[in-house]
């Protein structure tokens, strides 16, 4: 045996373990639904039999779905853009002061590392009308009317997105400044050399340099929004999406499919929908702000 | 000249270091007003109040002692479950990076670029095939059931693989030349000079495996087998009005965070920051 085949032998044999369970554990379950989708599998139901594309078309034509599925499109595309801006935003200014730069970046990504189930429910408290919850008692007290939040169908899902904001916001602000701390001050100074102003600069030199950093966040982020799930299960009444599921996101509606009536099947198919969905804008975005890359 | 720009170029910091405190005011006031809701017992809640009037420490008493209490069975199942796939994690996905990067055999890059793919496959349709996966083999309500699915992850085998191509070949080969076996090698040799990198991933994989949330929700259905945020969503939706109680829960939920980010918080930031400039 020569020595090459000898280290394949041993490389094979490192990677025979992970290698069965990537199969047993992604690849196989993911080709089991995609093949389950047609049929009327369902844990209530004692027979399996192949009924084509009638679950896509059930759940295609069920109200409650289309109406998650336009949540989930409001949730992304209201709150990638917001994260996107804002953390910039911070990012830029965190770039120009020296002292307790470590200390802000610090407070920043701490709700990104904590369970979102528990900031979601200390969310949920502060939300509360008057006279429990605290940002009502803030608004009240500087004279703006009571909101009732997570109480109302219109503010509701703007409610939650907020959380899943206030999440996100030390995420990207954190890799935005790294970005900008591999920008070199050479490049600034010298476009202040040839006149440029300080919003110039901006938006001339800073942001084009920022944009591989841009696109990669904006997919990141439209992924992470498009996949809503823990925020509302636990900031909805009786984790329903509620009210009148002005807040249910896709996943909630697949995981209520599945785990609360057992349509397996029909669980599957709206989650290759949503599987479709999120391939689709991923390959939108990449291919429309891919142009804004290559600056 | 001088004269002009340094007052305003002060006033821009100024204003800068003004917006940064009213941004860190939003993002830390919720944790704040967490922690001091769960000194201040069932009236002193529904106080606008920051601080409590009177501490208190029953709720803690109640969350940890109290015999209906399952809090503590929660955060032992959360410790077994992070610390178990953590442990896996770290063995296979450095294994793995170490194979994928420093041998050569046909088929390599195919097998990478499959592993990196199943980061595509969204855990939302995963779920339904794992469930009925978990059922049929009758592990229902064990650990195993909530660990199986994190046990490699495909995002730490690419992070393992760039930095296993900064080791010198030359220090592997040494070893070979010793006659060191080749399992032996990588525990001895690599692992120690990846330490920066295997700390780094165990820290994440730690927090995303303490947060998760959708699959332990799923896998287990006896309130004895919850880990701590699938136990707090329940408690809190059967809480009600027991404000004083969730708060405290969350606290407990958050504190081994707060604690590891505390220590660690140099890596964490690194780690975030990198996962950005490498994607």
């Amino acid at each position: 045996m020569t020595l090459a085949t000898r280290r394949s032998i041993t490389a094979y044999s490192f990677l025979a373990i992970p290698l069965v369970f990537f199969i047993c554990v992604r690849f196989g379950p993911m080709l089991y639904m995609m093949a389950m989708s047609f049929t009327n599998w369902g844990l209530m139901r004692k027979v399996t039999t192949f009924i084509g594309l009638e679950n896509y078309k059930t759940v295609l034509s069920d109200p409650v779905f289309l109406q998650a599925l336009g949540n989930t499109l409001r949730y992304a595309i209201l709150g990638a853009p917001i994260v996107i801006v804002v953390s910039l935003c911070i990012a830029l200014l965190l770039d120009t002061i020296h002292k307790g730069k470590g200390i802000f970046r610090l407070i920043y990504v701490l709700p990104y590392i904590t369970p979102v189930v528990a900031v979601s429910w200390v969310w949920r408290w502060m939300y509360q009308p008057p006279p429990l919850g605290v940002i009502n008692a803030i608004l009240v007290a500087v004279g703006i009317p009571a909101g009732e939040f997570l109480n109302s169908t219109t503010q509701a899902l703007p409610s939650i997105l907020g959380v899943n904001v206030w999440v996100e916001l030390g995420y990207c602000s954190t890799i935005f400044l790294a970005g900008l701390q591999t920008i070199p001050k050479e490049l600034n100074e010298a476009a202040r050399i040839d006149g440029a102003k300080g919003r110039q600069v901006l938006f001339k030199v800073t942001i084009p340099l920022l944009a591989p950093i841009t696109f990669f966040l904006v997919v990141m982020e439209g992924i992470q929004f498009l996949r809503i799930f823990t925020q509302v299960y636990n900031m909805s009444m009786q984790a329903m999406g509620g009210p009148l599921n002005s807040t249910k996101s896709a996943a909630l509606y697949i995981y209520q499919k599945a785990f609360t009536n057992f349509e397996m099947a029909q669980a599957g198919s709206a989650s290759i929908i949503l599987f479709a969905i999120i391939m689709a804008v991923t390959l939108f975005q990449m291919k429309f702000l891919d142009r804004k890359v290559n600056y | 000249m001088k004269k002009r720009i340094f007052p305003r170029r002060n006033a821009g910091i100024a204003a800068a270091y003004f917006i940064l405190i009213v941004f860190a005011i939003v993002m830390i006031f919720p944790f704040i007003w967490m922690l001091m809701s769960s000194f201040k017992d069932a009236t002193q809640i529904f106080k606008m109040k920051l601080f409590p009037t009177s501490p208190t420490l029953d709720n803690y008493k109640y969350i940890f002692f109290s015999e209906s209490s399952k809090f503590p069975q929660w955060f032992l199942n959360s410790a077994i479950v992070a610390i178990c796939t953590t442990v896996s994690v770290l063995f296979f996905d450095s294994l793995l990076g170490y194979t994928l990067s420093k041998f050569r055999f046909p088929g390599k890059k195919a097998i990478f670029l499959l592993i990196i793919s199943t980061l595509m496959i969204p855990t939302e349709m995963l779920v339904i095939p794992w469930y009925s996966m978990i059922r049929a083999m009758k592990w229902v309500n064990t650990y195993w059931a909530i660990m199986f699915p994190g046990m490699i992850s495909a995002f730490g085998v690419y992070l393992m693989r760039q930095f296993m191509s900064t080791i010198p070949d030359d220090l592997i080969d040494a070893a070979r030349v010793d006659g060191q076996g080749e399992l032996r090698i990588f525990l001895t040799v690599v692992l120690p000079l990846v330490s920066p990198a295997l700390a780094t991933l165990a820290i994440f994989n730690f927090i995303g495996n303490w947060n998760s949330f959708l699959w332990p929700l799923i896998a287990a259905s006896k309130p004895r087998m919850f880990t701590l945020p699938v136990g707090l969503a329940n408690f809190s939706g059967e809480a009600g009005s027991d404000w004083h109680y969730i708060m405290t829960g969350a606290t407990v939920a958050m504190l081994p965070l707060v604690i590891i980010f505390l220590i660690f918080q140099k890596q964490i930031v690194k780690g975030i920051a990198m996962t950005g400039l490498k994607g």
